[in-house]
């Protein structure tokens, strides 16, 4: 089945372009509602996002692989975001990380084998005051180390997926 | 007079911590939106005015004065807007992030009280992709505004007539630069995140091409303080020419790292030893880096600088950055570079942090995040990144110093936005100050063991091709 937004989608995405004096503007809150729908933004996904916008697919490509949060390919049910800069790398961020792809037996970038995660090596993340810091959906997860880092997972397994639709099961792809 | 940490009142902070203040009914019963009559009594030139008289600067890095800024959009102007970056994205910044979460209505009042000033009628808070629940909570105050009348309906006013605000979030989608304001623009026009030429400033063509300010979070939070006990009283909580408080984020080796709402001109080691409880393990202080990662950083005998936007630009007892040792690097004019205030990003570094490693990490940032518009940043700041890289690894060669340095200066002054600086200042300020680690770092750190324990190879995303690895595409070496 060709991919498209539902009738609810559709709703928000005319409520979405009201509060812009033009379509283009809204291209960025659109894919982020996209990706949502559909677990990750494929070249399918451009082409329905720039219909739904009357944009061209080669504007909306262009934005998509700018931004680091539109994953172009199947992501885990959850994504882990480790940050590694400075104040996190002083206070043991990259151990974390490191206890990290271990456990989850995937490198930064990649998707955990069972499908559960996305692993992303984070740039700053704005909680250096508590760092290292990792979020995952809503949740930020403080003053880590790599035990409480791995014990963290247990709890993000039981949250909500990040995107309503994820592939179950998928592996690899990276993000 | 300024206020000391002993007498200072909780100004843009006094809500964090607070649960449930965050929420319309407990704000607007702290008195939240008080202020808000007040303003719209006013006529607008008298809150620029008021602005003006507060010595209020801009939080988010450059330290401009606001009241001067909002006196540049063209008196003839027919739409402007006003837009909140709250794209906080400066490494060891994590204030805003703070006051997005525990105080959105403080924001939104001030949005209303700026966006009367300036004539605006739709707002826009730009807020980083990454924080995801900072969206849901100010998204959700914007709806609760809504619902009370605040936003989106008429007010009588004394300067404008009837006159309403819509307030829009716009979430980001990871991208450094997007904290630029122009590149925050195109970003919020739905394009790639690139920063645009300056002349015309924002101010007279920005979003949509119309007139626009963009202010800092912390910002637009102190505006209803402002007009609520005047700009004067705003003036005397601080330093001569930056009036009120400052937020500073307190991050790296110290016991009690934190945010802060601080006095302005405290000095640095007051904060480190009074506040912060010192370093972890009585060890002494190497390195810090004043205000996020694209300042030059300071070195354990330039602590008592106060931390104040022109003192840490003029103050003397800071050493220059140098191009090479002995040649200042010239800002224009034969102005000194010394560091600057930025965003209130404190990162506190012991005697025993390898400095080599730190200047590769911050490297490896600006390469990933730099928008690839300008060669000079484009292609700097990737070689900046693995031959800082190659050398904390203990794989340096001869004349890598002196290489990184070169490059450096090549970047500063030559690209469209001040990306290339973020990145040349730190590399030019850590070789000022700690040229004999590096150089060290290069003559002794062979051996294999040490090669393999130390930093992993920089991951570098180029942006618009949505590539990603652990080396270079486009055959760079």
């Amino acid at each position: 089945m060709p991919l498209a937004f539902t009738a609810e989608a559709q709703q928000k995405i005319v409520a979405i372009r009201a509060r812009y004096p033009n379509a283009q503007a809204a291209c960025l809150p659109v894919l982020h509602l996209a990706q949502d729908e559909f677990g990750h933004i494929s070249d399918e996904a451009i082409d329905v996002v720039a219909a739904a916008l009357g944009l061209t697919a080669a504007h909306v490509w262009g934005v998509v692989t700018f931004y680091t949060m539109y994953h172009r390919h199947p992501t885990g049910k959850h994504i882990l975001m480790m940050c590694t800069n400075v104040s996190c790398m002083l206070r043991g961020g990259y151990d974390v990380l490191h206890a990290l792809e271990k456990k989850l037996g995937c490198k930064a970038g990649e998707n955990s084998a069972d499908g559960e995660f996305t692993l992303v090596e984070e740039e700053c993340l704005a909680a250096c005051a508590d760092a290292p810091c990792l979020i995952a959906g809503e949740k930020y997860f403080l003053k880590l180390t790599p035990e409480t880092a791995i014990q963290a997972l247990e709890e993000i397994k039981k949250m909500p997926p990040d995107h309503k639709s994820h592939p179950a099961g998928s592996s690899g792809g990276g993000h | 007079m300024a206020v000391t940490l002993e007498n200072m009142p909780k100004l843009v902070m006094r809500f964090v911590g607070v649960e449930g203040a965050n929420r319309i009914d407990e704000a607007t019963r702290r008195g939240v939106y008080g202020t808000l009559k007040k303003a719209l009594s006013m006529a607008p030139l008298a809150i620029v005015d008021e602005v003006k008289k507060s010595n209020l600067r801009g939080r988010g890095g450059a330290g401009f004065p606001t009241g001067m800024k909002w006196g540049f959009i063209p008196k003839d102007a027919k739409t402007t807007y006003l837009v909140i970056n709250a794209d906080e994205s400066e490494p060891g910044t994590c204030k805003d992030r703070e006051l997005l979460y525990w105080d959105p209505h403080t924001l939104i009042e001030g949005v209303l009280i700026s966006s009367y000033a300036l004539g605006c009628t739709h707002a826009y808070i730009y807020i980083r992709g990454e924080m995801i629940r900072e969206h849901r909570v100010v998204q959700r105050a914007v709806d609760e505004a809504y619902a009370q009348g605040h936003l989106g309906k008429l007010h009588d006013t004394a300067g404008r007539g009837p006159w309403k605000l819509d307030l829009t979030v716009h979430r980001g989608a990871g991208a450094y630069i997007c904290g630029e304001e122009t590149s925050l623009l195109n970003s919020l026009e739905g394009k790639r995140g690139w920063p645009r030429l300056k002349p015309p400033f924002p101010a007279v063509k920005g979003l949509f091409g119309q007139p626009t300010i963009v202010n800092n979070v912390e910002t637009i939070a102190n505006i209803p303080h402002i007009i609520d006990k005047g700009g004067p009283w705003f003036a005397d909580l601080g330093t001569p020419k930056s009036g009120g408080t400052r937020i500073l984020c307190m991050s790296g080796h110290l016991n009690k790292p934190g945010v802060f709402e601080l006095p302005m001109g405290i000095p640095l080691r007051d904060v480190i030893e009074k506040v912060c409880g010192g370093v972890p393990g009585g060890k002494k202080v190497k390195a810090v880096i004043p205000g996020g990662s694209s300042m030059p950083p300071l070195d354990a005998s330039e602590l008592d600088i106060p931390m104040e936007f022109d003192a840490l630009m003029t103050d003397e007892r800071i050493k220059p950055v140098e191009v090479r040792p002995g040649i200042k690097f010239d800002m224009g004019g034969g102005k000194a570079l010394r560091t600057m205030a930025g965003s209130g990003g404190v990162i506190v570094m012991d005697e025993d942090t390898d400095l080599v490693a730190v200047t590769a990490r911050i490297m490896r940032f600006y390469a990933h995040e730099s928008c690839g518009q300008c060669t000079p940043c484009r292609e700097g700041t990737g070689w900046l990144a693995r031959i800082t890289t190659r050398m904390a690894k203990g794989e340096g060669r001869p004349g890598d110093v002196d290489l990184c340095a070169s490059i450096a200066h090549g970047i500063a002054g030559n690209t469209i936005c001040p990306l290339g600086e973020a990145a040349a200042w730190p590399m030019l300020g850590f070789l000022t100050k700690f040229r004999p680690e590096f150089e060290a770092k290069i003559r002794r750190d062979l051996s294999p063991e040490k090669r393999a324990a130390s930093t992993q190879p920089p991951l570098v995303q180029i942006r618009g091709t949505g590539y990603m690895g652990t080396a270079l595409p486009r055959g760079r070496t």
